[in-house]
C-alpha cells in the first residue's frame, strides 16, 4: 500500500476486515439488515425529529435513565451471544475435535464477553436505575448537572459503539477482560484489539466518572427538605456509596489505561518487561480499581433488594441503621482487599493473610444485610410479585456465592482454586445471582413508574424460572470442574470425561437464553397489553418511598411542590397520616433545556477513538480539535434554561387530580 | 403455598445434578490430590466450608421458612408492619458472622504461613518428617510461549513439556517466564504459582503417590495457551535415577542458541529431552540476559571497574520491543490485516480436514534437534 493511502487510512486496509470469517460475516449481514430495517422504519414513521428532540438531546434524568437501560439491554444480547459461543466451543472441543472457533477468535470472544458484561451491561443498567430512581426518591426535580448527565450517557454509548465496531472492523483484544500486562503491551499484542479495548474503556470511563460526580452531588445537595441523611431511602444510600466508589476508583482505571496507551503509542515502558517497566504495577493498579468495581455493581443491587423486601413484606426495613453502616463499611473495606485477586503471584504469607482476612471481614456486614432482609420478611405479609421472587431467589443463590467467595479468600485454598472454573462459577454466582437478579427485581419494580403500566407477570415468571434454573444448571458444573482442576479460558480439552459437564453447562446457557427471550417477550407483551396493565395511581405496589408519590410516568418536573419529609418511608408516612395532595397554587418551574452538545461531543470522541486505534493521525487531530471547539462553544451557550409556566403545571396536575378522583370514586 | 412449591423445584434439580458428584462419579483431583501440600489445601477448603455452612444453612432454611410462613395468603401469621428494630437480633446477626470470621481468620493466618509456597516443607506426609540426609530436589521451571521448560540443575538435564518427580522427596521449584505471565499448576501436587518474566517465584511441594498427573498453565498467555499442559510423572527413587540416566544419554544439549530457538512462539510441542544444559541458564533467563551481548547483573560486577558499581535492576535490561505507534514514520507503519486472515496453506500439512489446518496461530513448533519440525512429525 502506498504511503499516501497509509497517511489517509492509517493501518486500516481491506485486509483488516474479517471477510474470511463466516460467523462474523453472517453476524454482520444480520446486524446490517436489522439496522437498515430499523433506520428505514424510523424514517418511514418520521421518528427522527421526535427521537432527537425528546430523547437524544434530553437532559431529563428519567429519559436518560431509560436510555441507559436500553443500552444495557442491547449490549446484554451481544455479551450473551459471546457466552453462548464460549459454552458451545467448550462443549465440543475435546480430543481430536478442535471446536468451531480458532484460538484468535475464541480469545476475543471471552475477552469481549467480560468487558461487555461488566462495562456495557451491568454498568449501564446500574447507572440507568440510579439515574431514574434517585432524584425521584429524594424528591428532586432532576440531577445536579443535567447536561453532564446527557453527556455521560452518550460517552458510555460511544464506548459501547467502539466495542461493537471491533466485531466488524479489525478485531478485539485477546487478553482477558483486564488486559493484563505484559500480554497487552505492544510486544505481545501489536494488533488493534488492545487499542479498541483501551479507547472504548477510556471514552466510556469519562461517562461513568462524570455520572458518578453528578449523582454524588445530587444526593448530597438536592434532597427534599426534611430528608436528613438517616432518612434517606436505602437505595439512595447504596447509590451514594456506589458513586463515591466510582469517583474514587475510576480515575485509577483511567490512569492505568493511560499509562498502557503511552506504552503502546509513545513507546514508554511503564508495564513492559524491560527498560524499567514493571507489569506487577499494572496488576496492582487494575485491581485497585477492579475490586471496588465489584461493589459499585453489587451495592445498588443491595439497595434494590432492600426497597423490594420492605415494600412487598408490607413492613419497615429491619435494622435500617445497621444497613446503612453495613453499606459504608463495605464501601471502605472494598479498597483494602484488591490483592486477593493475585495471592498466587508470590506475595509473602503475612501480606496474603492480611488481604485474605480483610476480604473475609467484608462478609460480616454482607451477612448482616442478608439477615436484615430476612427479618424484614419476618412477621410481614409477603406478596410474591416478580420483584420479590427475584429477591428470594437472590437470597438463596447469593449466600452460596458468598460462601465460595470466602473460600477463595483463604490464600492456601485460593492457591488451588484461583484461575479455575470454580472461580469463574463463583463470580458468576455473585454477579448473576446478586447484580443481575437485583437488576431484574428493579426493572420489574420500577417499570410501572417509568411507563405507567406493569410488566406482564406470566412472561416475567417464565423469564424468572429460566434464569434461576438456567443459572444453576450452567454454573454448578463449573464449580465441579474447578474442583477437578480445570482452569479457565481454555479453548480445547484432552480429557473426554470432562465433556459431560461442559455439555450440562451449555444446556444451562440455553435455558438462560430462553430466560432472556422471555424477558424480551415480557416487555413486548406488556407494551401490547399496556391498557390492561395500566396503573393510574402511581403507586401500584403500595410502596413506601417518595418516587411512588408522583404520577406514573412522572411529569418532567417530577414534583409540582417539593415534598417535605418526616420519616424514612416518606410516602408510607404521607399515606398513613392522610397527607393531602395540594391541588392549587402552582408556580412556574425552572427547568434545564435540552441540548445536542452531549451527543456531538460523544460523536467526536467516538471518531477520535477510532482514528487513534487505526493510527489515522489526521482524523484523530481533527476530531480532537472538534471536541475541544464544541466544548468551548457550548460554554458560550447561555440559553440553557426555561420555565414550565404555572398554567402548564396546573393543567398537568389537574389532569392528575381528575385521574386520582376517578380512582377514588 | 404456590411460591414455596415453586421454590422447591430448582432445589430438586440441583440435587439431581449433584447426585453423580456425591456418588463419586468424577475425579475431584483438587479434593483428592496426591501431594501433601495439596492435601492440606483440600482439608482447608473442607474446614472453611464447614465453618461457613454453620451460618449459611440456617440462613437458607430461614429464608424458605419465612417466605412460606409470612406469605400474604397466610392470614394466620403475625403481622407487625412497624416492627423494625431489635437490639438482641442485631447483636446476634452481627456477632454470629463475626465469630465465624474470627475462627476462619485465625485459621487463615496459621495456614497461610504454614503453606506459604516459599517456605521449605517440614514433612513429607502426615507423621513423616523429612529424612535428615534428604536434600530437596531443585527444578527450574520456565514458561515459554507456549510450552514449559524444566531444568534439573543437579542432574544437568532439561525437558520440555514433561515433568518427572521422585515421589516422597521434597521438590523446590524456582520459576520464571520468558515473555508473558503464566501459572504453573499441577492440581494433584500443590497450589498454583505465577511465572513472571524478569522475576523468580518459588514453590515447595512433594508428591506422595506414583503415577501420571496433569499439569498446565492456569493463566491465559496467548494463542497457544490451551496446549500448555504437561504430563507430570511421579516415580520412585530408582525410577527417577533411571529416567535421569536415560535423559542424560540424549545427545541434545540445551545451550544458548538452542534456548533462543526454543523461546520462539510455538504450540503443541511434543516432549523434548536434553542430555546437557548450559550452566547458569536459568539465572540468565531470570536476569533477562540470555541473548549474547546482554550484560547480566553479576556479569557486570565481574567486568566492572570497581566493586561499588551496582548492577541495574532486572527490569532495566534494555528492551528490543516495538516503538510506540506515534514514533513510527509512515513508511515504517504496516497495515493491520485481520488476525485470523488465512495466510496460505499451513506449513507442513496440506491434508484437507486435518487438525493442523485449524492452527490459526500460524505458529510452528521449533525444529526438534535432529528431527523435522514438530508440525510434520
Amino acid at each position: 500500500m502506498s504511503d499516501t493511502l497509509k497517511m489517509i487510512f492509517g493501518r486500516l486496509s481491506i485486509e483488516s476486515l474479517p471477510i474470511h470469517e463466516p460467523i462474523v460475516v453472517g453476524t454482520f449481514c444480520g446486524v446490517a439488515l436489522g439496522g437498515i430495517a430499523l433506520l428505514g422504519a424510523l424514517t418511514y414513521f418520521r421518528l427522527w425529529g421526535y427521537l432527537w428532540k425528546e430523547w437524544f438531546t434530553t437532559v431529563d434524568h428519567k429519559r436518560i435513565g431509560i436510555m441507559y437501560m436500553v443500552l444495557g439491554l442491547v449490549m446484554l444480547l451481544r455479551g450473551f451471544a459471546d457466552a453462548i459461543m464460549m459454552r458451545g466451543q467448550q462443549a465440543m472441543a475435546f480430543g481430536a475435535n478442535e471446536g468451531y472457533l480458532n484460538a484468535h477468535h475464541y480469545d476475543q470472544v471471552f475477552t469481549a464477553h467480560g468487558v461487555i458484561m461488566i462495562f456495557f451491561v451491568a454498568m449501564p443498567f446500574v447507572t440507568g436505575l440510579m439515574n431514574f430512581v434517585v432524584p425521584l426518591q429524594i424528591g428532586a426535580r432532576d440531577v445536579s448537572f443535567p447536561f453532564l448527565n446527557n453527556f455521560s450517557f452518550w460517552m458510555t454509548a460511544a464506548g459501547a459503539a467502539l466495542v461493537m465496531a471491533s466485531l466488524f472492523i479489525g478485531e478485539f483484544a485477546r487478553t482477558g477482560w483486564l488486559a493484563m500486562a505484559p500480554l497487552s503491551g505492544l510486544d505481545y499484542s501489536p494488533d488493534v484489539g488492545v487499542d479498541y479495548y483501551v479507547w472504548a474503556l477510556q471514552i466510556a470511563g469519562v461517562g461513568t466518572l462524570l455520572s458518578g460526580v453528578n449523582l454524588v452531588a445530587t444526593i448530597v445537595k438536592m434532597r427534599a427538605p426534611g430528608m436528613g441523611l438517616m432518612k434517606m431511602p436505602i437505595f439512595t444510600w447504596t447509590a451514594l456509596a456506589t458513586n463515591i466508589l466510582i469517583v474514587a476508583a475510576f480515575p485509577v482505571l483511567t490512569a492505568v489505561l493511560a499509562l498502557l496507551s503511552l506504552d503502546r503509542y509513545v513507546g514508554t515502558h511503564f508495564f513492559t518487561n524491560t527498560a524499567g517497566g514493571n507489569p506487577m504495577m499494572y496488576v496492582n493498579m487494575i485491581w485497585i480499581w477492579g475490586h471496588p468495581e465489584v461493589y459499585i455493581l453489587i451495592l445498588p443491587a443491595f439497595g434494590i433488594f432492600s426497597e423490594v423486601t420492605s415494600t412487598f413484606s408490607g413492613k419497615r426495613l429491619f435494622g435500617y441503621t445497621s444497613m446503612v453502616y453495613a453499606v459504608l463499611v463495605i464501601t471502605i473495606l472494598s479498597y483494602l482487599v484488591w490483592l486477593h485477586h493475585f495471592f498466587t503471584m508470590g506475595s509473602g504469607a503475612s501480606v496474603n493473610s492480611f488481604f485474605g482476612i480483610t476480604t473475609m471481614i467484608i462478609s460480616i456486614p454482607t451477612g448482616a444485610k442478608i439477615f436484615n432482609w430476612l427479618f424484614t420478611m419476618y412477621k410481614g405479609r409477603i406478596r410474591f410479585e416478580l420483584p420479590m421472587m427475584w429477591t428470594v431467589a437472590f437470597m438463596l443463590t447469593f449466600v452460596i456465592g458468598g460462601m465460595t467467595g470466602v473460600m477463595l479468600a483463604v490464600p492456601p485454598a485460593d492457591f488451588v482454586l484461583h484461575n479455575s472454573l470454580f472461580l469463574v462459577a463463583h463470580f458468576h454466582n455473585v454477579i448473576i445471582g446478586g447484580v443481575l437478579f437485583g437488576l431484574f427485581a428493579g426493572i420489574n419494580y420500577w417499570w410501572p413508574k417509568a411507563f405507567g403500566f406493569k410488566l406482564d407477570k406470566k412472561w416475567g415468571l417464565v423469564s424468572f424460572w429460566c434464569w434461576v434454573v438456567g443459572f444453576w444448571v450452567a454454573f454448578t458444573p463449573l464449580y465441579v470442574l474447578g474442583l477437578m482442576g480445570v482452569t479457565r479460558r481454555l479453548r480445547h480439552f484432552d480429557d473426554p470425561s470432562l465433556q459431560i459437564w461442559f455439555v450440562i453447562a451449555a444446556i444451562g446457557a440455553a435455558i438462560i437464553a430462553v430466560g432472556i427471550a422471555a424477558f424480551l417477550l415480557q416487555i413486548f407483551v406488556s407494551i401490547r397489553n399496556r391498557e390492561a396493565l395500566r396503573d393510574d395511581s402511581g403507586d401500584p405496589w403500595n410502596a413506601r418511598t417518595l418516587e411512588w408519590a408522583t404520577s406514573s410516568p412522572p411529569p418532567a418536573y417530577n414534583f409540582a411542590f417539593s415534598p417535605v419529609i418526616h420519616d424514612l418511608d416518606a410516602w408510607y408516612d404521607m399515606k398513613s397520616r392522610g397527607a393531602v395532595r395540594p391541588v392549587s397554587g402552582y408556580l412556574p418551574i425552572h427547568m434545564p433545556k435540552n441540548t445536542g452538545a452531549g451527543i456531538i461531543l460523544a460523536g467526536f470522541s467516538l471518531v477520535f477513538g477510532f482514528a487513534m486505534i487505526w493510527y489515522i493521525w489526521w482524523l484523530a487531530a481533527a476530531s480532537f480539535l472538534g471536541l475541544i471547539v464544541t466544548a468551548i462553544a457550548h460554554t458560550f451557550n447561555y440559553d440553557r434554561d426555561f420555565y414550565i409556566t404555572a398554567e402548564e403545571v396546573t393543567e398537568t396536575e389537574n389532569a392528575r387530580t381528575a385521574v386520582l378522583a376517578r380512582l377514588g370514586a | 403455598m404456590l411460591p414455596f412449591r415453586r421454590a422447591l423445584r430448582p432445589a430438586a434439580l440441583i440435587a439431581t445434578l449433584a447426585a453423580p458428584l456425591i456418588l463419586g462419579g468424577c475425579d475431584l483431583v483438587v479434593m483428592n490430590p496426591s501431594g501433601d501440600v495439596a492435601r492440606q489445601q483440600a482439608d482447608l477448603i473442607l474446614w472453611s466450608v464447614f465453618l461457613m455452612l454453620l451460618i449459611i444453612v440456617p440462613v437458607m432454611i430461614l429464608t424458605v421458612v419465612f417466605a412460606f410462613k409470612y406469605r400474604a395468603s397466610n392470614t394466620e401469621s403475625e403481622y407487625k408492619p412497624d416492627w423494625d428494630h431489635s437490639t438482641r437480633i442485631e447483636l446476634v446477626i452481627w456477632s454470629a458472622p463475626l465469630l465465624i470470621i474470627i475462627a476462619l481468620g485465625a485459621l487463615t493466618w496459621l495456614t497461610t504461613h504454614q503453606l506459604d509456597p516459599y517456605r521449605p516443607l517440614d514433612r513429607i506426609a502426615p507423621g513423616k518428617p523429612i529424612p535428615a540426609d534428604q536434600k530437596p530436589l531443585e527444578i527450574q521451571v520456565v514458561s515459554l510461549d507456549w510450552k514449559w521448560l524444566f531444568i534439573y540443575p543437579e542432574q544437568g538435564i532439561a525437558t520440555v513439556n514433561e515433568l518427572v518427580l521422585p515421589a516422597d522427596r521434597q521438590v523446590r521449584f524456582r520459576l520464571t517466564s520468558s515473555s508473558v505471565m503464566n501459572t504453573f499448576y499441577v492440581p494433584a501436587l500443590a497450589g498454583m504459582i505465577y511465572t513472571m518474566p524478569g522475576m523468580e517465584t518459588k514453590l515447595h511441594a512433594v508428591m506422595n503417590r506414583v503415577g501420571t498427573f496433569e499439569g498446565q498453565s492456569a493463566n491465559y498467555s496467548g494463542a497457544g495457551f490451551s496446549y500448555m499442559h504437561f504430563p507430570t510423572q511421579s516415580v520412585d527413587a530408582a525410577g527417577f535415577d533411571q529416567w535421569v540416566a536415560k535423559t542424560k544419554a540424549s545427545a541434545q544439549s540445551l545451550d544458548t542458541a538452542q534456548y533462543l530457538t526454543l523461546e520462539k512462539p510455538s504450540e503443541k510441542v511434543p516432549a523434548m529431552h536434553f542430555g546437557t544444559v548450559e550452566g547458569g541458564l536459568f539465572d540468565r533467563i531470570v536476569q533477562m540476559c540470555v541473548k549474547p551481548g546482554t550484560a547480566c547483573g553479576h556479569g557486570m560486577m565481574h567486568h566492572g571497574a570497581g566493586a561499588q558499581e551496582v548492577a541495574p535492576a532486572v527490569n532495566d535490561r534494555p528492551g528490543e520491543g516495538a516503538d510506540g505507534a506515534l514514533m513510527k514514520s509512515p513508511d515504517e507503519m504496516k497495515t493491520s490485516p485481520h488476525l485470523t486472515h488465512p495466510h496460505g496453506a499451513p506449513a507442513g500439512h496440506s491434508e484437507p480436514g486435518a487438525d493442523s489446518n485449524r492452527n490459526m496461530t500460524r505458529m510452528d513448533a521449533p525444529a526438534y534437534p535432529g528431527r523435522a519440525a514438530a508440525g510434520e512429525a
